[in-house]
């Protein structure tokens, strides 16, 4: 049996192309959902019992849609509404949808488990609102869920993988073309699997790095 | 400092009362305490001592009564015929700032160092400047002792720092009135002396102060008057010396027996 990396080699500006798209899809996902999450879990978290069940169950349907049946929904079913999305806005629009469902569900659960005495402090100084919530409550929760954060970049990476059978030309896509033009599924899927990896391994390192920081704050310096 | 006689009142309460399902945990209460003041509020746990600080910030909403800080009204609108009107969030946030409060368990933000802690209402609820917020927090942390944590993260203070550091966010607001909420008992012994040091010293200034506190020494020391709670009443209220060495009801004679 012999393996031809050479034609891997020869490919690498595509294996290159699709780990960038997988990159950035993620990352801007990643941040528009983190922008977008929290918004979502306020509702989550309302005094009002109404407000609350309406939320949780958009959350919970956002949640319980595997992601591939969500893809194909934005991309071939949605144009019959006559909302017609490009590839990568159909892409951005799914990852960003799914992620925020559990980026607010994180949130809701940090928040749950902040004391009740640290927005009380802040009340009695004369915070509300929005204010409080960004000043006080959000940045605990970056401190408390930050790992939780980074697996679930890790799961958005993965699931873009998904993204390959609307044609977008991501990392599994990149894979897949190379394997099935010159049948080399082995030499393939086996760097994409590398490249995968390095791209989880350098969120892990980011991770691990602000979690170090997080916590020198929760402990003590 | 003495309470001035001919000013104004900094706190009133008229019959303020609060229940929590069946049972009353304030009834008719009515106080009134003059700038300058120091009033430590003693009684059994579960007298109702907590919540009735509480309601004078309406961190707790009473069910009836009034609170009346330097003249204005605390939750309600001056009433448009006959009608009080109830606050908003937002404008009880804006009567909150001026009320500071101390609390049992400190509840510093663990996200922020000292210096965060103390500038954080002054910059982003006041819109101080940074710069003055800081010059003013350095010079309040001197005061509690602790200008050499400027930076440090809560975490990493004994229980004792974290209280002065709590006192010295409330401080940052200039308060009219600076309400305590038992802020020694979650102290380990040797902690407690630190932060009743620098409440005395404040008491000393003229710093009009409610103190909801089980450290008997400090009140008999410390208060201008002592409010005796129990069972959400005012059984008594006098001089801190009377109350302790001649108290007029039975029932804080019990109670206080209890601490000889």
């Amino acid at each position: 049996m012999s393996f031809r990396w050479d034609v891997i080699w020869r490919e690498l500006p595509q294996f290159g192309l699709g780990l960038a798209n997988s990159a950035w899809l993620s990352t801007v996902a990643m941040t528009l959902s983190l922008l977008l999450g929290p918004w979502l879990a306020l509702p989550l978290v309302s005094r009002r019992p109404v407000v609350r069940r309406a939320s949780r169950a958009v959350v919970d349907v956002a949640r319980c849609v595997p992601f591939l049946l969500l893809a194909y929904f934005v991309y071939f079913a949605l144009p019959a509404l006559g909302v017609r999305l490009d590839k990568w806005t159909a892409s951005l629009v799914t990852l960003t949808v799914y992620n925020t469902a559990y980026i607010a569900e994180i949130v809701r659960g940090a928040w749950a488990q902040l004391p009740a005495g640290q927005t009380e402090a802040a009340r009695a100084v004369g915070f509300t609102g929005f204010r409080l919530v960004r000043r006080i409550v959000l940045p605990q929760i970056a401190l408390a869920a930050g790992p939780v954060f980074g697996n679930q970049l890790i799961q958005l990476i993965k699931d873009s993988a998904f993204l390959s059978i609307i044609t977008v030309p991501e990392l599994t896509y990149a894979a897949n073309a190379v394997q099935s033009f010159y049948f080399v599924p082995f030499e393939s899927f086996a760097v994409a699997t590398l490249l995968y990896w390095a791209l989880c391994a350098g969120v892990e390192q980011v991770v691990r790095w602000s979690e170090g920081r997080a916590q020198r704050i929760r402990y003590g310096a | 400092m003495a309470p001035d006689a001919s000013a104004a009142p900094a706190v009133q309460l008229r019959g303020l009362s609060k229940r929590f399902g069946a049972s009353d945990a304030l009834a008719d209460v009515s106080l009134t305490v003059m700038p300058g003041e120091t009033v430590c509020i003693v009684g059994p746990s579960g007298s109702g001592k907590s919540t009735l600080l509480r309601c004078i910030n309406w961190l707790e909403r009473p069910d009836a009564g009034e609170v009346i800080i330097h003249g204005a009204r605390v939750g309600y609108h001056r009433s448009v015929g006959g009608a009080a009107l109830v606050m908003t969030e937002r404008e009880l946030a804006r009567i909150r700032a001026r009320i500071g409060m101390v609390f049992q368990h400190f509840n510093l933000w663990p996200h922020l160092t000292v210096l965060g802690n103390v500038i954080e209402a002054p910059v982003h609820v006041l819109r101080v400047p940074v710069r003055e917020a800081v010059a003013e927090a350095e010079a309040l942390l001197a005061k509690v002792g602790l200008v050499d944590k400027l930076d440090a993260y809560p975490a990493a203070l004994s229980g004792g720092q974290m209280q002065r550091v709590a006192i010295a966010r409330a401080l940052a607001m200039h308060p009219q009135v600076l309400l305590f909420d038992e802020p020694t008992s979650a102290l380990d012994p040797e902690l407690v002396g630190e932060v009743l040091d620098v409440m005395k010293e404040l008491s000393r200034e003229g710093l009009t102060m409610i103190v909801v506190t089980h450290e008997m020494k400090f009140a008999r020391d410390v208060a201008s008057r002592i409010v005796f709670l129990d069972h959400g009443r005012i059984v008594e209220v006098g001089p801190a010396r009377a109350f302790f060495e001649s108290p007029t009801t039975e029932r804080a004679r019990q109670f206080l027996d209890r601490y000889r």
